[in-house]
Parts: structure tokens; sequence; C-alpha cells
């Protein structure tokens, strides 16, 4: 097992460096002068845009401002933010944990509304629920997260002044308002994904209870409730977990929008606005750091595969 | 099953009921105000956002400041005198102490500027360029020798360049001063979260705390103006600095907040590529007859009307009618499509006449880009729209990559700061490369001239140039839209927009 894992740490090496080459040329490719916005009012001098390029190297050659930024790199030092001087290490911890309980807090919105939704719609299917629950996951995918957010926003807070609009506060600061502040973009976000874990349960839960084994629960004069939650469902689940797994993923991702809308200061708003203002260190810090936490996420699934299913040990 | 929804629900209805009162501001002494970006460094030397001036307004005094009528007035200075057009001696305000209780004198002014002079990166040095040596004459008199007379020098002292910070802490700090900075202004320094919130508390040692009347201020960056606005409307904070026009409606029409709206120092106009590479070739480009008719065919004040609920005023000049330089004989003509068609004529070129706008994709700026498109088509023009990102825009501009731009510009009290830049060959606002050496010497010469009368009279020469050779169409200056609680009183709106504290209280 130990050889394998080595094997595949090894394999992350150059996975992380062509990583952080093809972010580095796409950041070249990205048209406007870093400088001329970091100068911002001051951008009408000519010598003050000379000199800031000069500063952060700008006028060197590519190949050396990336071996320098790598150099860096290898030494613990993903550099320093341009426009607000502070290490990009610092930035991204600061963030990190604000994304994940984004992320989290939507992935349990996700899983309580869709999979009961899934449950319910297969269960009375063709009637009045099944046709609710099949709306609530139409709209789900068809809600753009942004629209969903703006509308949230002014009926929750504006009108009926129940939550934050925007803003957020740490979970370790202040629980009750850290979750006050997370609740409605965690929901809007976690909306989609509900739509399609209830979308699979529903499928999932459709072939289940025509099983064999769930007429012989029956048959046993099992009550229905027990029927279909032991037998049907904990059978039905089996693939929306993996599903659910895989979006739990996605969700990440997906927080960029929404943690806009919202104001989330989490890693999606911090890499959005770097790439606004071209502060190229915090790009390639996030860009690396998400790079390789997602290579290793795949490793860890893989393991996770072969402790599950001893055939596929052995490499 | 049941139980397990219960235990679900039970905490989530538990947190909507508590969380009504738990968000709106607090009724304490804490004044919440939202930013329209996040500031980039709070180190007045490197800093080049227009919103971090905001912040340091609540942080930092400044060598001399702006009143509402844009006179430069004392703050760390108590006044000033010319020995000779090259001799500036600023007089030093007694008994003010930086927020690490070191002593405000001649030797930090003197440290100060001298860091603006010559701290790697430094975005000031541009601005004050002009000082050759600084001599420290007593404690509290310090004088500037200047390399030739420059009349804007006080006002760049009324802005970045005049905030005066503690040697102490800013010599042991270098680069890393602006994460955590040391002033002499109302407020301290205590604590940022980029992209999410600073925070500052009252200095109690202030040498004018009689005028301050909170005891925290927080600043929060709310990129999204509907989501800005609807933290204004949810009570979750008191004051944001600017409204979009068309949300003005939605603010008067709550009771509980007001919208205080004057006269801004910004301005919006087109930049004519003229000269910066092959785009500059272009029919509009290469005619200063077809840039006359395409002003001629734009009606400013349906334009404003239309994108901007007629808030702004139209303009053909880059100085506000709030400013002292603002030349009075120098206004929008009315839109006349004969006449423009006129200009067509005699310029030779076939209409359509193909026109390439290069718009940043702010929805205002592409609905303006839009009315401006319907307006000079009658003249033959054929405007197409390009929009891009701003800094994208920003980079197709500075590298010639354009026709005409339409961009904004956040306006400074004095001229120099609105003209020299933009007109002046060989400058970095000049996006168009317009170069006229009759231009070039009359902004020089505007720099030394010694009265505000005489630079006026020189500012009147380059409007009569710049109206013919049209190397950029002003078109409507900027309001400063600033929404609020009604129970916060005391704010004095100055046109360049930045929030001064002084003064402000809640009346509860």
């Amino acid at each position: 097992m130990q050889g394998p894992i080595g094997a595949r740490l090894v394999q992350l090496l150059p996975t992380i460096l062509l990583v952080s080459l093809i972010v580095f040329a796409l950041q070249q490719l990205m048209p406007g002068d870093p400088a001329v916005l970091l100068a911002g009012e001051s951008a009408g001098d000519p010598h003050v845009i000379a000199q800031i390029r000069d500063q952060l190297l700008l006028n060197r050659p590519l190949w050396y401002q990336y071996l320098h930024w790598l150099f860096g790199v290898l030494h613990g030092n993903l550099g320093y933010s341009w426009r607000l001087s502070s290490p990009v290490s610092a930035l991204i911890a600061q963030k990190l944990p604000v994304t994940l309980q984004l992320s989290l807090m939507a992935f349990f919105f996700a899983v309580v509304i869709g999979v009961p939704a899934g449950v319910v719609s297969a269960v009375k299917r063709d009637t009045a629920w099944d046709w609710l629950a099949n709306a609530v996951g139409l709209f789900g995918l068809s809600i753009p997260n942004f629209w969903l957010g703006i509308v949230l926003i002014l009926l929750v807070s504006v009108d009926l002044g129940w939550l934050p609009p925007s803003g957020y506060v740490p979970l370790a600061q202040d629980p009750l308002r850290s979750l006050q502040t997370t609740i409605m973009p965690a929901f809007v976000l976690g909306n989609a994904i509900a739509a399609v874990l209830m979308r699979h349960t529903r499928s999932a839960m459709l072939t289940a209870l025509q099983q064999d084994y769930v007429r012989t629960a029956r048959a046993k004069g099992l009550a229905e409730r027990t029927v279909v939650l032991r037998h049907a469902l904990r059978n039905a689940l089996i693939p929306v977990v993996t599903l659910g797994g895989l979006q739990l993923g996605l969700l990440l991702s997906g927080a960029v929008l929404t943690e806009q809308v919202f104001d989330i200061p989490g890693i999606g708003k911090l890499v959005v606005d770097a790439v606004f203002n071209r502060d190229y260190p915090v790009i390639q810090g996030v860009v690396l750091v998400s790079g390789l936490l997602y290579v290793l996420i795949n490793l860890a699934t893989d393991v996770l595969y072969a402790v599950i299913n001893p055939r596929l040990r052995g490499g | 099953m049941r139980s397990i929804l219960l235990a679900i629900l039970f905490p989530l209805g538990l947190l909507l009921g508590l969380a009504g009162p738990a968000f709106a501001a607090p009724h304490d002494r804490t004044l919440r105000i939202g930013l329209r970006e996040d500031p980039d460094i709070l180190d007045p030397t490197l800093s080049g956002s227009y919103v971090g001036r905001i912040v340091f307004a609540g942080m930092c005094d400044k060598l001399f400041d702006y009143d509402t009528k844009l006179n430069i007035v004392p703050q760390l200075a108590t006044g000033y005198t010319y020995k000779d057009p090259t001799h500036l001696i600023l007089h030093l305000r007694k008994g003010v102490l930086f927020q690490d209780g070191e002593k405000f004198d001649a030797a930090a002014v003197k440290y100060t500027l001298t860091r603006d002079l010559t701290m790697p990166r430094s975005l000031r040095k541009g601005q004050i360029n002009d000082i050759e040596s600084i001599n420290v004459i007593d404690p509290l008199t310090v004088e500037l020798v200047l390399k030739a007379p420059n009349s804007a020098l006080l006002a760049q002292l009324a802005g970045r360049p005049g905030i005066m910070l503690a040697p102490e802490v800013a010599a042991k700090e270098g680069k890393d001063f602006g994460l955590h900075p040391v002033c002499a202004g109302p407020f301290r320094f205590v604590s940022r979260i980029p992209q999410q919130k600073i925070v500052l508390e009252k200095f109690k040692r202030y040498w004018n705390a009689k005028a301050i009347h909170f005891d925290k201020v927080e600043y929060i960056p709310i990129v999204n103006s509907a989501v800005r606005l609807a933290n204004l409307q949810a009570g979750a904070l008191d004051m944001v600095v600017y409204i979009v026009p068309t949300d003005v409606p939605a603010v008067e029409k709550d009771p509980k907040l007001r919208i205080v709206t004057d006269t801004s120092l910004g301005y919006n106009g087109i930049t004519f590529n003229v000269g910066n590479g092959p785009e500059s070739k272009s029919p509009i480009g290469s005619s200063a007859d077809l840039r006359r008719a395409f002003e001629l065919a734009i009606d400013r004040t349906a334009l404003v009307h239309v994108v901007y609920n007629g808030l702004f005023a139209p303009v053909a000049q880059a100085n506000p009618p709030s400013s002292q330089f603002y030349v009075p004989s120098v206004v929008p003509p009315k839109r006349d499509i004969a006449a423009a068609k006129k200009l067509v004529a005699a310029s030779g070129v076939k209409p359509p006449i193909p026109v390439t706008l290069l718009v940043p994709n702010s929805p205002d700026l592409l609905q303006a880009a839009q009315v401006i498109q319907a307006m000079v088509q009658p003249a033959g023009f054929d405007l197409k729209i390009r929009a891009m990102e701003f800094a994208s825009a920003l980079g197709a501009a500075r590298s010639g990559d354009f026709q005409a731009f339409l961009i904004g510009w956040s306006g400074r009290a004095d001229a120099d700061g609105n003209m020299y830049s933009f007109l002046h060959s060989g400058f970095g606002f000049n996006y168009g490369h317009y170069s006229n050496p009759k231009v070039d010497a009359l902004l020089d010469a505007a720099r030394r001239a010694p009265t505000v009368a005489a630079r006026k009279a020189v500012y009147a020469k380059v409007w009569a140039i710049e109206r013919q050779d049209m190397p950029i169409l002003y078109l409507w200056s900027l309001k400063n839209i600033v929404g609020m609680k009604k129970d916060l009183l005391g704010f004095r709106q100055v046109p360049d927009g930045i929030i001064r504290l002084q003064g402000m209280h809640f009346a509860r």
C-alpha cells in the first residue's frame, strides 16, 4: 500500500509544477498592466509606473519572474500581495476556512432539501407532492445564484429584517452571528446541488422501490415508513452519496459567485479581486494551493477506494 | 425521522427568530460606513486607490485640508508663508500627538516628505517632486525649498502627500507600515481583514478630540451597489459613500434614510486616440472636425437624464462648476445635427464613419455608450461599442488599442490634477497621446503662475485650444451621492467626496 501511495506522491510534484506554469502563462495573456492598476490615481505619472514595474520585476524576462516565484515557493514563501502587501499564505489561511464553512453549510442544505424531496417525489409518484418536488428541483436548477441571492437579500433582510444582508463573522468569534451571516448564502449555494440530489434520489428510489427485497419487506408486514426509509432509501443512497461527494468539490468552486453577491470574504472573492487587480502573487498562490488540495483529495479518494474494496489493493 | 427533522428545524427557526435584532447596527457609538471597493494598502506613500483616501481621512490628518467650498484650510499646519516663490514656510500645530504617543513636529514633517520622495514604489514622489530640500527651522516651523515655483504644491499637501506618519513606527515597519499604520488623526487603526472590514477606534489624545463623537468606525467594502443599498436599508450600515443615481428614489422613499448630494470633482468623457499607434489613423482620430461633429451630435443633458436620472451635470471641461478654476465661458454646445453634418461633409470623409468606443463594462457606462451610439448615428457616425473589464480597458487604452475611450476621473480640487497628466504630452492619462506644444507650454506656465486668477487665465487659453483640437470630449461632471440614516447628523460634504468624521454624530 505504501509503495503506490509513495509513487503517487512523487507524481504530485510534476503535476503541481505544471499547474503553476500554466497559471503563470495564462496570467501573462491577461490584458492590463498590474503596475497601472497599483498606481491607481497616480498612474498619470510615467515615472511612477516605471518604478513600480522595476520593483515588481515586471521588466525582467518571464522565465526569471517565474523562477523567482518558484524559488520562493520552494522556500515556503508564496510571496506578498502587491495590492495589500500581506503575505499570500496569510491571506489564504484567513480565507480558506470561510469558504469551507460556506461550502459545508451549503452541502448540509443540499442534503436536507434534496434527499427528502427526492424520497417524497418517488414514494408519492404522479401526485401533487411529486409535481411540487419536481418544481422545486426545476427551480433550483434554473435560477442563477446571483439573482436568487439578490432577491433573498431584498426579501429576507430588507423587507423582513430577519438576517444580515451580507458580510461574515468567523465561527470562532460569534457562532450565532456566524450562522446568521452564512445561512442565506449557504442556502443559495446549496440550492442548485439540492436539485441535482433530488433528481438522483428520486430516480434511485424509483428503482429501489421496484426491487424484490422491497416487495419482501412489504410482504413481511413491515410499516411502509420502515420499508421506504430502512430498505429502499438505504440502497438508493449509495449512488446519491457518491454524487454528493462529487458535488461537494464543485461547491468550493461554485462559491465564487455566491461570495461576490453576499460579500463573503472567502477564497473565491480573494481570487476574483486578485484577477481584477492583476495581483499575480495572490492568483498564483491560490491556484497553487487549490491545485495541491485537489490532487491530494484525488489521492485520498483513490486510497479510500483501496481501503473499501480489497480487490483494488496491490497496485 | 420526525425527531431528526425537528432537531434540524428548531435551531434554524431559533436562528431566524433571534436574527432580527442581532444584525442591525447596535445603538452604540460605532459608525459603519459602506465603501464601493476594498482599499489597497493603507500606507499613504504607497496607496493609489480613491477609497483608500476615505479611510485615511478617519485615521490620518494632513498638513492642510479642504473646506466645503474647496478652500485650502489648516489641519496639522496652522498656516504657511512664501518667503519667495521657491521657499515655502509651514507653521505647525502645537500639542499634536501621533497615535503611538510620538510628538508631531517639524522633524516628523521632514521624515514623512523625505519618505514620500525616496521610498521605492512611492506614488507620492511625482506629486511633490518639485521639493528640493526640507529644512527644520524650529520644532514648529519647516521650510520647503522648491526647484521651481509650483502653485499646485499646497493642494498636494492637502492630499495624500500631506498625511503625516509617526516617524518611529514608519522607520521600524518600512514597507509593512500599511499593515498597521500610525498617524495623527482622530481614530487609530485596530484591525483589517481584507475584503471584509477595517476597524478604527477613537484616539483619545487627538488634538481635536472634541469634534469626534464616535468610539469606533468600521469601513465595510461592498462592491455590488444593490447589496450596499440593501445593507443601508436593513440597518446594517449607517452610511454608504456612493449610492448609484438610479437607487436614489429608493433611498428617498425610505423614512429611515436620507440622501446628501453635492457636486463632485469627478467627470466622465471620451478620450480620442489622436496619436497612439495605428488606431490613431482612424477617421475620427485624424480629424478634429469629425471630433467636433461627434460632440455636436450629442445631447449631454438628455444623456445624463436617461442614464443618471438627471443628477449629473453636463460639462465641456475637466474642472467642475464648483471649482475656482472653472471657466464659465466653456460650456457644452447644444445638440445640432445640421451643424454636425456640415462638419462631417467638410472633413471629406464619406459617412457612415466607423468609430469604435471602448467602454469599461459597468452597467451605467454601457448604457451611456448606447445612448451616445443612438445620438451620433443621424450625424453619420457608425458607433460600435467595445465593452471590456476595467483593467483590460485601461491596458488597451495605454497600448493605443482604441479609437475612443469612455472613461472617468475622480477629480482633484486643483486644476493641475485634472489637466496636466491628461493633456500634456508624455503623461500617463493622456491615453490618445495628444501633443500640442502650445498646450504643454501653457500647462507648465500655469504651474508657475502665482495666483489663482493668473492660473485660471492660462487655463482658459488651454481650453480654447482643447475645444478646437478636442483630444478629450468632456461629457458630464459627477455628483457625490451619500446615503445615510436620518439620525446621523453633522455630515459636511466636500466636493472631493472624502468623508470627514469631525463633527458627525448620532442623534440617538
